[in-house]
């Protein structure tokens, strides 16, 4: 991008360590301070030292900041291991069922080995299962030990009526939460990528029955969709980041390119797929061949140019040093645009109306 | 390197007003930044021996008064963590005492190559005595006393750092946070003792911390190795008595006081199995200070 300010270090260092050959940043001791913030802020510590180890480029980090580095290794370890163990005990809660089971996004990657799973810290788990056997997914889940969590009627209705997932399940006795999904996008929103395709083209993993992912072109387009129609960016960069690496990462079979932008016509995913590939390649370098980027259509030149301001200024680090006066305006905006992609206009303003003067207020903790 | 004591009281509350100070305690700098003259204070006080950095900080912490209108009716301080609120504001009043606590949260919740257990650690001759705390134990009255009057060196008072590559224990010696009556037992028993202003109706009751011993804090690069395991209790009027604690049960209790016992898995479990290994445990009672520095003096 144009601004200097919006080519944080940390974006710079995502850059150059997913690339081959991949460098190791130049920095002093306040610049690995600072880039060690801009990390920890939008959740990114951990991927930044697992980077840092595949490229073999840790020992060469000063001490100081390696040993930061060290400290939240420890905790994507520990947290590659609780999710390959919660997603053992919700295939067994499921296997009556006797439906594939999908993962989906961080459970999927971290499942399937690929590289945004290295130090990739997510909260919960993600599944798909097909809509009619929904109710008998969740009854099958409580009986394991999860349990709902919006318990407010207009909640309820909220998920069950317009929502594309059941309201989020905690485990009572470990915490681990998982949303149950049925689809990728709500079903009052516009775009409708239909569920079935997505699981008909499903790969199973080797050596885990029943248990699947999305294919590689369906994996890259819900990532994308999910980034693109989100109203909050607090891991925007990491959830960009993911896109990058998938791209790369398939990217090397060149078949992949070329089902692309086919598919995501199929599910009319091409916009959010337009916006992936766009500040993939503008802000982490991602090498995207010049056919598909021309194949797959954008909107017009005036609303791009409004989507560069915004998404700009939300992709970066969520952190005091790559703030600016437009920050907040940028944020509310796409939030209202999130809002928007996921309900027509009366719902949203009916929707919004009620979350802001009717639901009861949460008593939510400050700490984190 | 500077020291703390190199500035006035008027330097370091400028310093900390503007740029802030990388204040080196044991392995880990902090960069603190505060307008607040009670956190200045405490700084100016108790911290004196430290030495100052600079470059780089392994916490970013500021401690401001949130900008809202409850300042004028009701002051208060909140506790940023590189410029994020982490808790919820205290009063100003505990500015100082918020320092130290955020400082500790801080370290048990992130320096991941260290078992990190909630007790206190004193030393000499190179052999440690692990003292783990349920609360209300006496534990950090007792280590007051070790370091204060019985020749120990403080490694630390809330936080046992062991390193998991080598097991060996690591400094982190700060101010110890002493509580209600013991304020005064420690003023009478340490002589020379320096405290903060004792801060009233904090979550924990009365507060105030003690100067760790220079000695002590000139060593922080000093490791030292594990040798016996101590569960303090203050019982008032019982004669002081030691039983050993078995192998099994020191474990069980030290994991239980442990903050990343099970964050840190397989790991965790070995450096704790070394450690309780290397030492020996007792259960300990006591009333008097002086009947307990001579038990830890006849430890074997």
């Amino acid at each position: 991008m144009k601004h200097a300010r919006l080519q944080p270090l940390l974006v710079a260092a995502l850059r150059a360590l997913t690339h081959h050959p991949a460098r190791l940043p130049d920095l002093d001791d306040a610049g690995w301070d600072l880039l060690l913030r801009q990390a920890g802020a939008t959740n990114l510590l951990a991927t930044l030292s697992c980077l840092l180890d595949e490229c073999g480029l840790r020992e060469q980090v000063p001490a100081p900041a390696r040993e930061q580095l060290d400290w939240a290794a420890v905790l994507a370890r520990r947290h590659r291991q609780g999710v390959s163990w919660e997603v053992r005990l919700i295939r067994q809660a499921l296997a009556d069922l006797g439906v594939p089971l999908i993962l989906l996004k961080g459970a999927a990657y971290t499942l399937a080995g690929l590289p945004p799973a290295h130090g990739r810290l997510f909260s919960d788990i993600d599944v798909l299962v097909p809509e009619e056997r929904l109710g008998e997914a969740e009854a099958a889940l409580m009986l394991a030990g999860w349990a709902g969590t919006h318990h407010d009627a207009y909640d309820q209705r909220y998920y069950r009526e317009w929502m594309h997932e059941l309201p989020p399940m905690r485990h009572l006795r470990r915490a681990s939460m998982i949303d149950v999904h049925h689809a990728i996008l709500p079903r009052t929103a516009p775009m409708r990528p239909n569920p079935a395709l997505l699981r008909a083209a499903a790969v199973p993993l080797p050596g885990m029955p029943g248990l699947y992912v999305l294919a590689p072109v369906d994996m890259v387009l819900h990532s994308a969709v999910h980034l693109f129609s989100e109203s909050e960016f607090n891991s925007g960069l990491r959830d960009l980041l993911d896109i990058h690496r998938l791209l790369t990462h398939f990217g090397a079979d060149r078949r992949f390119w070329v089902e692309l932008p086919d598919r995501a016509r199929e599910l009319e995913l091409e916009r959010p797929l337009f916006y992936a590939l766009r500040y993939c390649s503008m802000m982490l370098g991602t090498e995207v061949p010049a056919a598909v980027q021309a194949d797959v259509a954008g909107p017009s030149p005036a609303c791009v140019g409004l989507m560069d301001a915004l998404f700009s200024r939300v992709l970066v680090p969520d952190h005091a040093s790559c703030r600016d006066r437009l920050d907040a305006l940028a944020r509310f905006l796409l939030y209202l645009r999130g809002n928007w992609l996921r309900m027509p206009p009366l719902l949203l303003a009916r929707h919004l109306f009620h979350k802001a003067f009717l639901s009861p207020r949460k008593s939510t903790p400050e700490a984190a | 390197m500077t020291h703390v004591g190199s500035l006035t009281r008027a330097q370091l509350g400028e310093c900390l007003a503007g740029p802030g100070i990388h204040l080196r305690t044991g392995r880990f700098t902090t960069l603190l930044r505060s307008p607040i003259a009670s956190v200045a204070d405490g700084i100016h006080r108790l911290y004196g021996d430290y030495p100052l950095s600079s470059g780089f900080a392994d916490f970013h912490l500021d401690l401001v008064r949130p900008a809202t209108l409850r300042r004028w009716l009701r002051p208060q301080v909140t506790l940023l963590y590189d410029r994020r609120s982490m808790f919820k504001p205290l009063p100003l009043d505990q500015a100082f005492p918020m320092f130290e606590w955020g400082l500790n949260w801080c370290v048990s919740s992130r320096a991941n190559r260290y078992l990190i257990i909630h007790a206190a650690v004193v030393e000499k001759n190179g052999r440690a005595v692990i003292l783990p705390a349920p609360p209300g134990s006496g534990k950090s009255t007792l280590c007051a006393a070790l370091v204060g009057r019985g020749g120990w060196r403080l490694l630390s008072d809330e936080l046992a750092l062991l390193r998991l590559e080598e097991g060996v224990l690591h400094p982190l010696p700060r101010p110890i946070s002493l509580k209600n009556a013991s304020i005064a037992v420690i003023r009478d028993y340490v002589p020379g003792s320096v405290m903060s202003r004792a801060v009233t109706d904090t979550a924990k009751g009365t507060v105030a911390h003690m100067r760790a011993p220079a000695d002590s804090v000139a060593r922080a690069g000093e490791s030292a190795l594990p040798a016996w395991v101590v569960f303090p209790r203050f019982e008032a009027g019982s004669a002081a008595t030691a039983e050993p604690v078995a192998r099994a049960d020191t474990f069980m209790q030290l994991a239980q006081n442990c903050f990343n016992y099970s964050l840190l898995g397989a790991e965790g479990f070995t450096a704790l199995a070394g450690l309780v290994e290397r030492s020996r445990g007792y259960r300990f009672r006591y009333s008097k200070l002086d009947d307990a520095l001579a038990f830890f003096d006849s430890l074997p």
